[in-house]
């Protein structure tokens, strides 16, 4: 066995930790946003080294990995992003720990005002 | 026209195809700009996606410098959150909250938005024009703006020399 291939196997073997820990973040935390919190950053770097360190064992299939490990850094944040929003636009409930809360304070700013006014500019 | 979108299309496009055939050799490489050039006239005459984005040679060294600052920060976001999750007492104190920034460029927004979400304990909920809506891990109650400026700087003292 080649040296490349011990270190390849073992960043795959990091990025498998850190799924490991990610998936523990999930159970662990106490609401849905902590939740995405660790599952998002986990999974990135998780994904990203396990297919680094394949990209090592087989060094022909590294353009290929380079590629899938662009796509995973770009939609990953987003699928997160989206998640994230639309529970809070159901207004998911948040755990008891949080201090603040700026994005409900603006949506119920934003609903008393559009009480005052006339309720049709809404559509 | 604005020939920075297809400029810019095109040199991505090459290096997927390049990444993609794992060779250089040139009878895979014309064929794939010709494809290349093709799909930017049927699909990309009026992109506007990279509009915001500078091309001097400034920009270009910071566009380096952003991907390894971006990449210590993902890395130290992992331990933070493994040192989170292991701690027997989970030590999170979660809240959202609000940041302004600079950029003017959707795109370049995106970008601040995306790596925000990737680095230590935030992560962006909702863009609402030039306000971001953080969800962070371990707010600090008292110094609420410090912790908004100090999250959207990190990247965006990068970004703005990159796009408008």
């Amino acid at each position: 066995m080649e040296t490349i291939e011990i270190i390849g196997a073992l960043i795959t073997l990091a990025g498998s930790i850190f799924l490991v820990l990610g998936s523990l973040g999930l159970v662990r935390m106490p609401d849905l946003y902590t939740r995405i919190q660790a599952g998002t950053k986990a999974s990135t770097l998780g994904t990203i080294l396990t297919l680094f360190g394949l990209g090592l064992i087989h060094l022909d299939w590294m353009g290929k990995l380079i590629i899938l490990i662009l796509f995973v850094l770009l939609t990953n944040p987003i699928s997160s992003h989206i998640l994230a929003r639309s529970a809070h636009y159901i207004k998911t409930p948040v755990s008891k720990l949080t201090k603040v809360d700026k994005l409900k304070d603006k949506e119920t700013e934003k609903t008393s005002e559009a009480n005052h006014t006339n309720p049709e500019d809404e559509l | 026209m604005n020939l920075k979108n297809p400029a810019f299309l095109f040199a991505i496009l090459l290096l997927f195809w390049i990444l993609l055939s794992n060779t250089l050799a040139l009878e895979f490489l014309i064929p794939g700009m010709l494809l290349i050039v093709l799909i930017i006239v049927l699909f990309c005459r009026n992109c506007k996606i990279f509009d915001g984005a500078k091309t001097t040679p400034k920009a270009f060294i910071y566009t380096l410098v952003y991907i390894f600052v971006f990449l210590g920060e993902l890395i130290k976001s992992n331990f933070d959150i493994a040192r989170r999750v292991l701690s027997p007492k989970l030590p999170v104190n979660p809240g959202i909250i609000e940041a302004k920034t600079k950029l003017k460029s959707p795109m370049g927004r995106m970008i601040l938005a995306n790596s925000i979400t990737l680095t230590p304990g935030t992560f962006t909920v909702e863009i609402d024009n030039d306000t971001l809506y953080i969800h962070s891990i371990d707010i600090d109650e008292e110094h609420l703006d410090d912790m908004s400026s100090k999250i959207i700087r990190r990247f965006e003292k990068y970004l703005e020399e990159i796009y408008d």
